[in-house]
């Protein structure tokens, strides 16, 4: 499992790595942060054992700071992505 | 008479058989090692508003000068990111090799899995280092030897990469690679800690919480450098 898990890991850095020299427009930016959080989702679901904590509590403390980091990350946007001048 | 019942009651609780692994606060192993994980969870969602803010600052400034950091972010070596990636992905899983081999109670493979993951840890400083000392070489470290003049934007030819935008694109460079740096310094030295302690035999499957713990540091820095790896090499790469 684990090692299926590394593999995958190694397969999606080689597609993020090789797809940043294809032009793709604005969708290389969308491809890159995509197959990054696709990494990372892997890693915290069975690397650092969410998917079986046994524990609920831990499954919200994650779920806690996304919604927190997401809620720093939209508010600034919303702010600085919508202004005319900019 | 009270004498004689108090010698019995701590003769009593001296005599109550338990777990020395479990702390008396806890009522099963599996209670204490969910409060441990949960505890460093709290420490990992303090850090991630850490790295946010950085990240946050990083994406203001992305928006506003996107010519200037894709200019920027081709001059770094994407090779070089690309296998520190690939360096910490490994030592990733030699980290949860690490834990099972605690849990199992495999005192020879948790050794040498925490050798390797130090290893790996190593080489990726090593090759920060080259990278660093390639930036100082190009004068593209922010401070008064900054230089980045007659730097084309990818994609718009004939027009070049203003300096001050490319120097804020740097100093986000070194302060969130830096900082990532300084954690890949602190997980080795716990790391270290870990080895010794494996060593001399201290982990079993009951107790093993270090090696969870500290794999779950672990983890979550290889989970910052996933990001700034296509955030900061990978901008505006193709021809």
């Amino acid at each position: 499992m684990y090692f299926s898990i590394w593999i995958a890991l190694l397969v999606f850095t080689f597609i993020t790595y090789k797809a940043a020299f294809i032009e793709l427009g604005r969708f290389n930016a969308a491809v890159a942060l995509g197959i990054a959080t696709l990494k990372a989702t892997l890693v915290a679901l069975f690397f650092m054992h969410v998917w079986n904590a046994s524990e609920k509590l831990t499954k919200l403390v994650v779920i806690a700071a996304l919604f927190f980091l997401l809620l720093l990350l939209g508010l600034t946007m919303t702010d600085y992505a919508t202004r005319p001048w900019s | 008479m009270p004498d004689s019942y108090a010698a019995g009651f701590s003769q009593d609780a001296h005599t109550e058989t338990h777990d020395p692994a479990l702390l008396h606060h806890f009522a099963e192993p599996q209670q204490q090692r969910d409060a441990a994980s949960l505890g460093m969870w709290v420490f990992l969602a303090t850090e991630i508003m850490f790295f946010g803010g950085l990240f946050c600052a990083y994406l203001v400034y992305r928006r506003w000068y996107f010519p200037d950091f894709a200019a920027a972010s081709k001059s770094i070596d994407a090779t070089l990111g690309a296998t520190n990636t690939a360096v910490l992905i490994c030592s990733s899983l030699t980290v949860v090799l690490a834990v099972w081999a605690a849990q199992t109670a495999r005192r020879t493979l948790l050794i040498v899995m925490l050798v390797i993951t130090m290893l790996l840890g190593l080489t990726f400083l090593g090759i920060k280092g080259i990278e660093y000392k390639d930036k100082f070489e190009e004068h593209h470290v922010p401070g008064a030897s900054f230089s980045f003049n007659n730097v084309p934007v990818p994609g718009h030819p004939g027009e070049y990469a203003n300096p001050k935008h490319a120097q804020l694109f740097f100093s986000l460079y070194f302060v969130m690679t830096g900082l990532h740096a300084l954690h890949m310094i602190i997980g080795l030295g716990i790391f270290a800690w870990l080895l010794t302690m494996a060593w001399k035999g201290r982990f079993t499957p009951e107790w093993h919480t270090p090696v969870e713990i500290g794999g779950l540091y672990w983890h979550f820095v290889d989970i910052v450098w996933i990001y700034l790896f296509p955030l900061l090499y990978l901008i505006d790469r193709h021809p």
